[in-house]
């Protein structure tokens, strides 16, 4: 995807398909010699990271699909039948719905790290908006899949969200209804979240190809935000990033592997274990942990349909982000005001998400409003006026440069030769 | 001078956050008195009371733990006390007779297992005159319900159907609090379940604190997560269930050995899961510090 290939096929079969279709030179320049900043830190392998969580996600989830059944009168004894009979069934189960939680956790801390950096700005700005993208089907594709077991939570996540729609002036009641497939969630509801629950995550797939391409074009931003001046600056993806990727994947298993095996059902809500009741609503009804802060925002206001508008616009607001942060500079290293609000911003999601697991009462209530308009406020004000107030610090002129000043080293030849 | 003042604007925006939060908890522990206990997260100001009104007390299981593991002769006690005290009025449908002789189980023998089975009248059918009927229990079938149906079950239970508990000790648990909630994901504490069926079933005959209604028809449980009270009077008194192994023969020690058998109708495989587990965790560590030691080598002779 980087220009022209120098893969050079050897063998006589290799040279016969390249001419036909270079699809081993295009893996070769985009994972071999795709030139990647030298100066990445840990927080740049969550795009290998969230790679692989995709990819296990949809090999666990397809076997899950070959013994779930999806009609309401069975699909919560399918999945314990998953969990007792099917051998390794509870151990795919745990693996799909842990893995879940962990496709968030990579997916807001990848999402933070551009914000710090800047990697939204000019010239990467449709990366961003592919990326906000993908986080909305990941959205839409979690919340189907949390349906699929048919407990208690499930029915009345399922039963809050679709009702959502029910705030759209005239045409709502018909579109929930049509979205139901009846008049209310039922089995029908169930079979067709079924569906595009198997659906979406290859839609995701589709996406992910456009991110990593609009990557490949643009190139990799880096903790210092300044462009990639000449091929010092960068070594070859393999082996530096690759290797980098793969120790953080297993870090990140590691992590993987202590919620599936020993705190399995710590990210879950017990009620999910109590079969879908139509006639009894949950005490409290909590969405799955990385929902929390938009389920905050969208009970913050009293009004529905401003609520719902609220709920989508604190993700829509994320597209315009590439045209509402004014400053030129990109890394948050060099912006010592930016920095402090980043870190506000990141405070004040977490607080929403606490908000978001409270019954929504008394003070509660309130802080959830006053971090609502917060939230909103930073992109659409902050933001803004701090690109155009705020003096950045100076930005060395390469990245060999500054690189090379931390290290105090001079240049040693093998980098050369590496990139 | 500019940055300065952005500096300070800075600071002053995270001193209204942080005001704005202080504020809003002396105000949410000022509303934990008349909030709380509200429907479907309605706004209720009229109920007085918290539920549940005590939290279970923190046993100790051998299922806990890194190297849990269920204890045998607990998991067969507590069938027992299942069978002849809960299976009166609680099923056990996710559980076959051929559970109890799974590995990582109770661990009868097969030929106790069929024995077992076999006491029970299972009905089958249709037969090829096209009737019901029927027949002893085998090792495949599952435990057979005390009720026809749910209609039944409430009929005979004063308007309430019996849950059925294969999935109880996955089904409740009482909340900890956000600290603990951080805790226990490193604590890897996951018998919050269990703690909550030995608390409840230990928790009837308490006197209920005054002002607090107990509705007709239902029994006072000061752990009970839903309210004030419960359908089902105390299930267990000293002595109901004679043990053979010479286990204390208390409410205290039926609870727990019913709630350790419960853990395994909801878990089964929860020793296979913490066994493999450790090998997969022994495998990822050793190869994360192989990772580590090949990009250390690579990213040797770069300045990065």
């Amino acid at each position: 995807m980087e220009g022209h290939s120098t893969y050079q096929p050897k063998s006589g079969a290799a040279k016969w398909l390249e001419r036909r279709l270079p699809v081993i030179g295009l893996m070769y320049s985009s994972f071999v010699t795709y030139p990647t900043p030298r100066n990445l830190n840990y927080w740049w392998t969550f795009g290998a990271i969230l790679t692989f969580v995709l990819v296990a996600q949809i090999v666990t989830g397809i076997v899950l699909a070959m013994h779930y059944l999806s009609p309401g009168s069975m699909a919560f004894d399918s999945i314990e039948a998953i969990m007792r009979d099917v051998n390794y069934g509870w151990l795919l189960r745990y693996l799909h719905s842990n893995g879940a939680s962990l496709f968030f956790f990579a997916v807001y801390i990848h999402m933070f790290r551009g914000m710090y950096y800047g990697s939204y700005k000019e010239p990467r700005e449709v990366l961003w908006i592919l990326g906000v993208l993908i986080l909305l089907l990941m959205i839409a594709t979690a919340f189907m899949g949390y349906v699929l077991p048919w407990g208690q939570m499930s029915f009345w996540a399922a039963t809050v969200i679709t009702n959502l729609f029910t705030a759209i002036p005239l045409v709502g009641g018909a579109i929930t209804q049509w979205l139901w497939g009846g008049f209310a969630v039922d089995s029908a509801t169930l079979n067709r979240f079924y569906s595009l629950h198997y659906l979406l995550p290859f839609m995701i797939a589709g996406v992910v190809v456009l991110h990593v391409w609009a990557l490949h074009i643009v190139g990799q931003n880096n903790p210092l935000g300044i462009d990639v001046k000449s091929k010092k600056d960068t070594v070859a993806f393999t082996p530096y990033a690759t290797i980098k990727d793969m120790f953080a994947t297993a870090l990140f298993l590691i992590l993987l592997a202590w919620l599936v095996f020993y705190v399995p059902n710590y990210m879950g809500h017990p009620d999910n274990y109590i079969p879908a009741d139509p006639l009894k609503t949950p005490a409290h009804i909590v969405p799955e942990w990385y929902f929390l802060p938009f389920y905050a925002i969208l009970r913050a206001i009293p009004n529905k349909l401003i609520g719902v508008i609220a709920l989508f616009g604190s993700i829509a607001v994320l597209f315009f982000l590439p045209w509402l942060d004014t400053s030129r500079v990109r890394s948050a290293v060099f912006r010592p005001i930016y920095r402090q609000f980043f870190w506000i911003f990141v405070l004040v999601c977490i607080g929403l998400g606490y908000l978001g697991s409270q019954p929504p009462q008394g003070a509660y209530v309130i802080i959830a409003r006053i971090l609502t308009a917060y939230y909103f406020l930073h992109f659409l004000v902050i933001l803004p006026v701090l690109g155009l107030i705020e003096r950045p610090k100076r930005q060395p002129p390469s990245i060999t440069e500054a690189v090379l000043a931390k290290s105090g080293s001079a240049e040693p030849a093998a980098a050369e030769a590496a990139s | 001078m500019r940055e300065l003042a952005g500096t300070m604007t800075g600071k002053i925006a995270g001193f209204l956050l942080a005001g704005a939060v202080v504020a809003g908890l002396a105000f949410s522990a000022a509303a934990q008195d008349g909030g709380k206990g509200g429907d479907a997260g309605e706004q209720t100001h009229d109920q007085a009371w918290e539920f549940p009104l005590k939290e279970p007390p923190l046993l100790s299981w051998s299922f806990a733990g890194i190297f849990g593991n269920y204890d045998q002769a607990q998991l067969q006690r507590g069938f027992q006390v299942y069978r002849e005290v809960c299976s009166n009025c609680h099923s056990l449908k996710y559980i076959a007779f051929r559970n109890l002789a799974e590995p990582g189980g109770p661990g009868f023998s097969d030929a106790e297992v069929k024995a077992l089975a076999a006491e029970y009248q299972i009905t089958a059918g249709p037969n090829d005159q096209g009737d019901m009927f029927q027949r002893p229990g085998l090792p495949s079938d599952h435990f057979p319900s005390p009720f026809p149906n749910v209609e039944a079950a409430a009929a005979a239970n004063g308007g309430a159907a019996p849950p059925d508990l294969s999935l109880m000790a996955k089904a409740r648990a009482a909340e900890r609090g956000p600290l603990w909630t951080v805790i226990d994901f490193f604590s890897q504490y996951q018998e919050a379940g269990p703690n909550y069926i030995h608390a409840l079933l230990t928790g009837f005959g308490e006197q209920p604190p005054e002002g607090l209604v107990i509705p007709e028809g239902t029994y006072f449980n000061p752990y009970f997560l839903a309210g004030p009270s419960l359908k089902m009077p105390a299930p267990l008194s000293d002595g109901a269930v004679t043990y053979s192994d010479g286990s204390p023969q208390t409410i205290d020690q039926y609870a727990r050995d019913v709630a350790a058998f419960l853990m395994w109708t909801a878990e089964p495989h929860l020793v296979a899961r913490k066994r493999v587990g450790f090998q997969v965790g022994i495998f990822l560590i050793v190869f994360a510090g192989l990772m580590y030691l090949t990009k250390k080598r690579v990213w040797s002779e770069v300045a990065h």
